[in-house]
């Protein structure tokens, strides 16, 4: 199982065909506690970069991208009760949406888990 | 201005493990490790801690000060107490706000000010401008401050300083501390019974490693003191109340006692008479969505049912305390009710909401003792 990194904090973990995305550790960290998600409709279709969901922390709100292009498929509703699920569990239980690539290959341009790191030190 | 300016307890906050970031000019605490939520809750349960030394204290002295300063706010000062603090803003000419402030009367002709950080200087120049030469300013950019506010606010500071036991909300007195003259006000800005200490830059570090070792008090960066404020109905500088913002489209009225109301005399007098005889054409209200969960952020469009602009939020957030979004903005009269359904435009999307009162979290004043 492939995970990737983006710029924009966030880790995308590949099965198959399906990406699961959500925010890193360190993204939670600098967000605080998190009190409200906006999700994506299954069924749309982004490019990479797009603004797809939302978080908001008690500090600001942030925008949530679209690493790659391709559909959404299916988001993770147990943050709209359960938001704090961010900041407990940000790479496990605190998932976002899942999307059907378009390209397999447009995971090569995100970051792996090393150059991530060096990423947010030199940050 | 190039560089950023640092309280005296700057590196007091730093060694205590702060975030910082610039707020009016300042290198300014934003939170703590507790984090915002947290440091939020400790205050509304026991007691936080703020570092408000940015805020801008000065002395008005002089023969005549009380006339003088009523022709600047309109809040009445011939009536108060030694020792009594009001609330009341800097008016111009067209009836908007410079700022917004705390006076308290030390004599006669002694006043106290405490004034927004970010708007200081103008306040100051609008003040030596419109006040008599007989009257002497006197800034004190030494001088720190420091609150201290939650229901263990009081306990905790008697253990500290004993005669500020009895002092009821919106009072103050000198006191003595290690030998210095300090002036400490029972007021503050998060909705909770409190203090603020007014002492001299050398006395700060030792004054509030003295609060921090007390079993009630955390430190609270501006990120809560944002947070508190807003679910107290408080009103922000620069978004709640601005130079083109009325006291009675702010919903301030109450800031303005009956006399003044009636005779005017302060600047913009004319424009506020006329809007509290006939009202406003649009007022400072709270907004909720109804889905109880979207935060509502600043410059959120408002519209009507039909699709009509009507207002927009000028501060929101979510409320610890409240376990949702709070936010005030402005409506058109038409929508100003208690209840009344409008939409906000959040992101694209039309979020069904509901006006409200701004105050989402009671007050908890000690006004009687």
């Amino acid at each position: 199982m492939t995970v990737k990194y983006t710029k924009e904090h966030e880790w995308i973990r590949l099965d198959g065909e399906i990406a699961t995305i959500g925010i890193t550790h360190f993204a939670q960290e600098q967000l605080g506690d998190v009190v409200f998600v906006e999700l994506p409709e299954p069924d749309t279709a982004c490019d990479a970069g797009d603004e797809v969901a939302v978080v908001e922390s008690v500090k600001a709100a942030s925008d949530i991208y679209a690493p790659v292009s391709g559909v959404i498929v299916g988001a993770n509703d147990a943050l709209t009760t359960q938001p704090e699920l961010v900041n407990s569990d940000p790479e496990g239980e605190g998932w976002f949406f899942q999307m059907r690539l378009a390209e397999l290959g447009d995971l090569d341009d995100l970051l792996d888990e090393a150059e991530y790191q060096r990423f947010i030190q030199d940050a | 201005m190039t560089s950023l300016l640092h309280t005296p307890l700057f590196t007091f906050h730093a060694a205590q493990g702060a975030k910082f970031a610039a707020f009016a000019g300042y290198e300014m605490p934003i939170q703590y490790p507790l984090g915002v939520k947290g440091e939020h809750l400790h205050t509304r349960a026991q007691a936080g801690l703020f570092d408000v030394s940015h805020m801008g204290q000065l002395w008005v002295r002089g023969p005549q000060a009380t006339e003088a300063l009523e022709r600047v706010v309109p809040a009445a000062l011939r009536e108060m107490q030694t020792g009594q603090i009001r609330y009341s803003q800097l008016t111009l000419e067209n009836g908007g706000i410079l700022d917004d402030l705390m006076l308290t009367k030390c004599s006669d002709d002694a006043w106290f000010l405490v004034v927004n950080g970010a708007c200081k200087h103008a306040d100051f120049a609008h003040l030596q401008a419109q006040l008599p030469d007989s009257l002497s300013l006197q800034p004190l950019p030494e001088q720190a401050l420091i609150a201290i506010q939650g229901p263990s606010a009081r306990d905790a500071l008697a253990t500290v300083i004993p005669e500020s036991a009895a002092l009821p909300f919106m009072t103050a007195r000198t006191c003595q501390w290690r030998g210095t003259e300090i002036l400490v006000s029972c007021c503050g800005y998060t909705g909770e019974d409190g203090f603020e200490v007014s002492l001299p830059a050398a006395l700060a570090m030792d004054f509030a490693e003295v609060l921090t070792a007390l079993n009630a008090t955390t430190w609270v960066g501006l990120g809560a003191r944002n947070s508190l404020r807003l679910e107290a109905g408080l009103c922000l500088y620069g978004h709640d109340i601005t130079t083109d913002t009325t006291p009675v489209e702010a919903d301030l009225l109450w800031s303005i006692q009956a006399r003044r109301r009636i005779e005017g005399g302060f600047l913009g007098a004319e424009v506020i008479q006329a809007q509290i005889a006939q009202g406003a054409t649009r007022k400072r209200v709270g907004i909720r969505p109804d889905d109880g969960k979207t935060p509502l952020r600043d410059d959120t469009l408002l519209v009507s049912l039909s699709g009509e602009p009507i207002g927009q939020i000028t501060s929101g957030g979510f409320g610890p305390s409240v376990a949702g979004p709070v936010a005030m903005g402005y409506v058109d009269a038409a929508h100003q009710q208690a209840e009344t359904p409008i939409i906000a435009h959040v992101r694209g999307r039309s979020l069904p909401c509901r006006v409200t009162s701004a105050v989402f979290f009671p007050p908890r004043y000690r006004r009687t003792l």
